[in-house]
């Protein structure tokens, strides 16, 4: 299905995956959280090239969120049954309850903490998925499609969090968009798949190449990306302590 | 035992003299609160189409038993319930079928075999209890295995039920959260299909799923979380066993199905309070 993928990603870099549908995406991320059998390797190299091969750890926010949503289950059930031991049936620990609350405060979502999944809206849900990604602290964050059940204010909310996040925590960040222009907006490179890598480089590169066009059946001029200059301004990463390389 | 036997024979009711309600009364003390968590689980997973073909390939179970000539088939029903558990678990992974269809497919199957080789030279008749089941002939020795089987359940409840529960909430969540996802799938519907027919010598394969389903959902109409859905479930099912099993002794009727038609009652109930 996916071949020849090399991929470089490295920390406090966001870097989004475009690409038709049916092209891979999903299915690169499946097999990088492990979900999906792969033959290739995903490694972890810390500053002064001394790798690992310890498995890292991974935030995912998946695509669909085929959550339950007739069950009783709250958001801070979803929380302990992800970071606690202790059987949910026996209530939370304090220390639980502490950590689900201050993750939920960084995107903004700490009132939702005793809600069930059934009274929260769409929008809200994809923030508290991003807590929860964000819980414990991961060393690289994957992002499929959080945006696409959202309007256009909880799509720059969502974006901001997660750019505040990404400079907060030095986070290597992989999203994939069906959004090439809010992908540009906010990532620092975009990679263009369909079935491998086609092109890869900095968002206005990869806007102008032609290989765009091909596959998207529209394109972008010199002036139209100038004219929105604004847009493709791209957060300054750091210089990265651990880099993560995919390769299939 | 004896303790226990002084317990309810010091209780003022008829039904409180006799072993055999004593030692019913225990089987349901131990049994119930085993299904009730796992009945909850088993909602969340969707699977309870998954559990009633468990009881119902009990069927065969009791068959084969018969056939190898085994006095007592419970071997043959816990062996043929388990690999038909990890065989639907494959099926459910492979199969480009939807669940519910490849379910009753198997459940057909298992039914119709079953029903074939215990009818043969007419003598199904005989093998009726299965249907029914009769916890009034528990014995002490029977006991005894279901208290270790309602020991090694509950200590996988206290260390493995968040992992469950997170699976069965989304399993590409769990999946990037390093869980062995196959592997507590797999782990989960052997434990039903080992619980499940464990219990139906005694409850009967036609009211076995209700006991696991019907605690769980009416706990679910009025849970406002997971803590109190499951500890809802196992109040209702102990509440529905003890009524059930005292009511099927003045009534004369079947106990297991006494029990469900208390939880049945329970649900309605929980039904007209969440529409309230």
């Amino acid at each position: 299905m996916l071949e020849e993928i090399n991929l470089h990603m490295h920390c406090g870099e966001l870097t989004a995956l475009i690409g038709p549908n049916g092209a891979g995406k999903t299915t690169l991320l499946r097999a990088m959280v492990g979900e999906l059998p792969h033959s290739g390797t995903l490694r972890f190299i810390h500053h002064g090239n001394v790798e690992t091969t310890m498995p890292i750890r991974i935030g995912y926010v998946p695509q669909k969120l085929e959550l339950d949503r007739t069950s009783p289950t709250t958001v801070l059930d979803l929380f302990a049954a992800t970071i606690s031991r202790w059987p949910l049936w026996l209530g939370t620990r304090k220390a639980v309850r502490r950590e689900a609350g201050e993750k939920l405060e960084l995107v903004g979502a700490e009132q939702l903490l005793n809600r069930r999944l059934s009274e929260i809206s769409v929008g809200q849900l994809q923030r508290i998925m991003l807590a929860l990604a964000l819980t414990p602290v991961p060393e690289l964050l994957l992002l499929d499609e959080p945006v696409a059940a959202l309007d256009q204010g909880g799509m720059e909310l969502f974006y901001q969090t997660v750019s505040k996040m990404r400079q907060e925590y030095d986070l290597s960040i992989l999203l994939v968009s069906h959004d090439l222009t809010a992908a540009a907006q906010f990532s620092d490179r975009m990679i263009l798949l369909n079935r491998k890598v086609l092109c890869d480089g900095p968002p206005r590169e990869i806007l102008l190449n032609p290989l765009i066009r091909q596959t998207f059946g529209f394109g972008y001029t010199e002036a139209e990306i100038d004219g929105r200059r604004s847009l493709l301004t791209g957060l300054k990463h750091e210089q990265c302590a651990l880099p993560v390389e995919v390769k299939s | 035992m004896s303790m226990w036997h002084a317990l309810i024979m010091s209780l003022p009711f008829e039904w409180a003299q006799y072993d055999f309600m004593h030692y019913a009364l225990l089987a349901i003390l131990l049994i119930t609160p085993l299904l009730a968590v796992m009945g909850c689980l088993v909602i969340n997973n969707h699977m309870a189409f998954f559990s009633e073909a468990m009881g119902h390939s009990a069927l065969t179970g009791v068959a084969l038993g018969a056939i190898i000539g085994l006095g007592n088939p419970a071997v043959t029903i816990i062996g043929f319930a388990v690999l038909l558990a990890l065989g639907m678990v494959l099926l459910r992974r492979f199969s480009a079928l939807p669940a519910d269809t490849s379910i009753a497919l198997v459940m057909a199957f298992v039914v119709a075999l079953g029903v074939v080789l215990l009818s043969r030279g007419g003598g199904f008749a005989k093998y009726s209890q299965y249907l029914i089941g009769d916890i009034l002939t528990i014995t002490p020795k029977d006991l005894g295995g279901l208290a270790v089987l309602s020991g090694v359940a509950g200590v996988l409840w206290i260390f493995l039920f968040n992992a469950f529960f997170f699976v069965s909430l989304n399993r590409s969540l769990a999946s990037s959260r390093g869980l062995p996802t196959a592997f507590l799938e797999a782990l989960f519907a052997v434990l039903v299909a080992v619980v499940v027919s464990v219990s139906i010598p005694w409850v009967g394969l036609l009211v076995i799923n209700s006991m696991l389903i019907l605690p769980a959902a009416t706990a679910r109409n009025l849970a406002r979380n997971t803590r109190r859905y499951v500890l809802g479930s196992v109040i209702v099912s102990l509440l529905s066993g003890v009524l059930g099993l005292v009511c099927s002794y003045y009534w004369n009727t079947a106990t297991g199905a006494t029990i469900v038609l208390w939880a049945c009652g329970f649900f309605g109930v929980s039904l007209a309070l969440r529409r309230r």
